[in-house]
């Protein structure tokens, strides 16, 4: 496999386990716009414990998603007061708030940027992005997916069911910037240098973007939107300077048509509708 | 005859607004009852207050002897309150499986029970259970069609079956037979009768009034908050005040 080729499917697996940080909460009903913020805070947190502490880069990356998770904790009961564009613009302040702290903490390198020593290959950055994948669908087979369904669509309803609606918006923020800051830590040392502006508005929106055109109604939908967002850019290379201008009306006219996202609860059910029906034929 | 639900002098003030003014009536165990009144009597606050969407300003309500205006909205389901709504409040997208899931949460046995991914066992007993009362009540064909997609008469009953997942000893109704029409209107009839048949204490704002003589033992009467009247129907529909609330007062000439 050439360099280019590895380095489009490292690309790939970053930008899924970032969309994941994004659908998490968003299928409790947050649109979180700081996501970035908490894939800086994994990042730079691995990136130290391996510079400055000398740990292995795998428990690294693990503390690195820990550090962001609980920061996310810390923050999830003030900012859940606000609901909505709120609650949005309140993640989006933070993730800015986050990014400004690093450019200016000298510790790790401040503007300049922090280079971190040790590298991981692309076989554990696709490892952990299948791990995620699988954990985030393991979870869409429990009572969870449903709750947090419940809390998006009727806080009120959801509450008088007996739901912690709080407890389960505070689980929702953190396991999502938990998987944030584990995608922050794996690309710190595969690329081996961070920098804080890197985490900054263009990602969050890209990861919000790749989660609104999978679909939020399938878990499979993020996989699906990052992988269209990554790859139609790299299929559109050969027309240079307009394939940003190409793809963001491609953009456009996709969520025109499918305002839902790409993979919608109706497809899934036609599908196994279809098999049910071919398989009443078939016996 | 024990009572299961018991308000005594209840207030609700919204800013200087009294919207519920020392009201007090009692639900014994086992019965129907309706609580009737002219639009903006204050039917629907008193659910509210009941199920804790509002704290109350002043009063007690009593669930089996037990003083509930303190309890934590999400608690009162587990001590045996559960509620219908007036609009329909289930989750569109999600199948009538799904929806039924969420009324069952108070009857988990483990509080992990919530991480466990059900969904791999074939038939399990969560589902089956939400399938048994599907079909008890005669809506099995529908199980894993879409919430959405489902005429309004069946998306009100599938709202009284999560309510009722639950197992509740008190089951309120905010108008359960508002825009159904006649058959509609039979087979809720039906749906409600089985549950009385179980047992489950029924407490029915609804302005049909054949639909409430034929069910419900018991009516109290709310107008601009106050309680005017109290007894059976017969009782009630002679009474001065309540003709006066409903019709106004006629002029002397």
């Amino acid at each position: 496999m050439s360099g280019y080729q590895t380095g489009i499917i490292v690309l790939l697996a970053l930008n899924t386990i970032a969309a994941y940080g994004v659908y998490l909460p968003m299928s409790a009903g947050q649109l979180n716009l700081g996501i970035a913020g908490f894939m800086a805070i994994g990042a730079y947190a691995a990136a130290y414990l391996t510079n400055a502490c000398g740990w292995p880069p795998s428990a690294a990356i693990g503390a690195g998603g820990a550090t962001a998770a609980i920061l996310a904790f810390a923050v999830a009961m003030p900012m859940l007061r606000t609901q909505g564009i709120y609650l949005s613009l309140a993640t989006f302040a933070l993730g800015q708030v986050i990014s400004a702290i690093f450019l200016n903490l000298d510790i790790v390198g401040g503007a300049a940027g922090y280079p971190v020593a040790t590298h991981i290959e692309a076989s554990v950055v696709v490892s952990a992005a299948t791990l995620v994948v699988s954990l985030v669908w393991l979870m869409s087979t429990t009572r969870l997916t449903v709750y947090f369904a419940a809390v998006k669509n009727d806080p009120l309803v959801a509450d008088l069911l007996g739901l912690n609606v709080k407890a389960l918006g505070v689980a929702a923020l953190t396991v999502g910037a938990g998987i944030a800051g584990v995608g922050g830590a794996l690309y710190a040392h595969y690329f081996n240098y961070i920098e804080a502006q890197y985490f900054g508005v263009m990602l969050s929106t890209y990861t919000v973007l790749y989660v609104l055109l999978g679909g939020t109604q399938s878990v499979w939908g993020p996989l699906v939107g990052a992988a269209i967002f990554t790859l139609v850019p790299e299929a559109l290379r050969s027309s240079s300077q307009w394939r940003y201008a190409i793809f963001a009306l491609f953009i456009i006219v996709f969520m025109a048509l499918r305002p839902q996202g790409l993979l919608t609860r109706g497809l899934s059910r036609q599908r196994t509708q279809a098999r049910a029906q071919s398989g009443s034929t078939n016996s | 005859m024990t009572m299961l639900l018991s308000i005594q002098s209840l207030s609700k003030t919204f800013g200087g607004l009294e919207v519920v003014r020392d009201l007090s009536f009692d639900v014994p165990d086992g019965t129907a009852t309706a609580l009737i009144g002219p639009n903006g009597a204050g039917k629907t606050t008193v659910f509210n207050l009941i199920s804790g969407v509002y704290p109350v300003t002043s009063g007690s309500i009593r669930m089996c002897g037990v003083d509930i205006v303190d309890l934590p909205s999400r608690h009162r389901i587990g001590r045996g309150i559960a509620r219908s709504f007036q609009n329909i409040r289930l989750i569109p997208r999600l199948s009538v499986i799904d929806n039924l899931l969420i009324g069952q949460h108070v009857k988990l046995k483990r509080p992990l029970d919530v991480l466990r991914p059900f969904r791999f066992a074939r038939d399990h007993e969560w589902i089956r259970a939400a399938k048994a009362e599907l079909s008890a009540f005669g809506l099995s064909q529908y199980a894993d069609e879409p919430v959405g997609l489902l005429p309004y008469g069946v998306r009100k009953r599938v709202d009284l079956i999560r309510a009722i997942l639950s197992s509740p000893s008190l089951l309120m109704l905010d108008e359960p037979a508002a825009g159904l029409n006649a058959s509609e209107t039979r087979e809720l009839h039906r749906h409600l009768d089985i549950l009385r048949e179980r047992g489950t204490t029924l407490l029915i704002i609804e302005h049909d009034m054949h639909f409430i003589r034929s069910i419900c033992e018991q009516i109290v009467v709310l107008n601009f908050g106050c309680k005017i009247a109290e007894g059976p129907f017969d009782q009630v529909r002679t009474d001065q005040q309540v003709r006066e609330a409903y019709l106004g007062t006629e002029r002397a000439t």
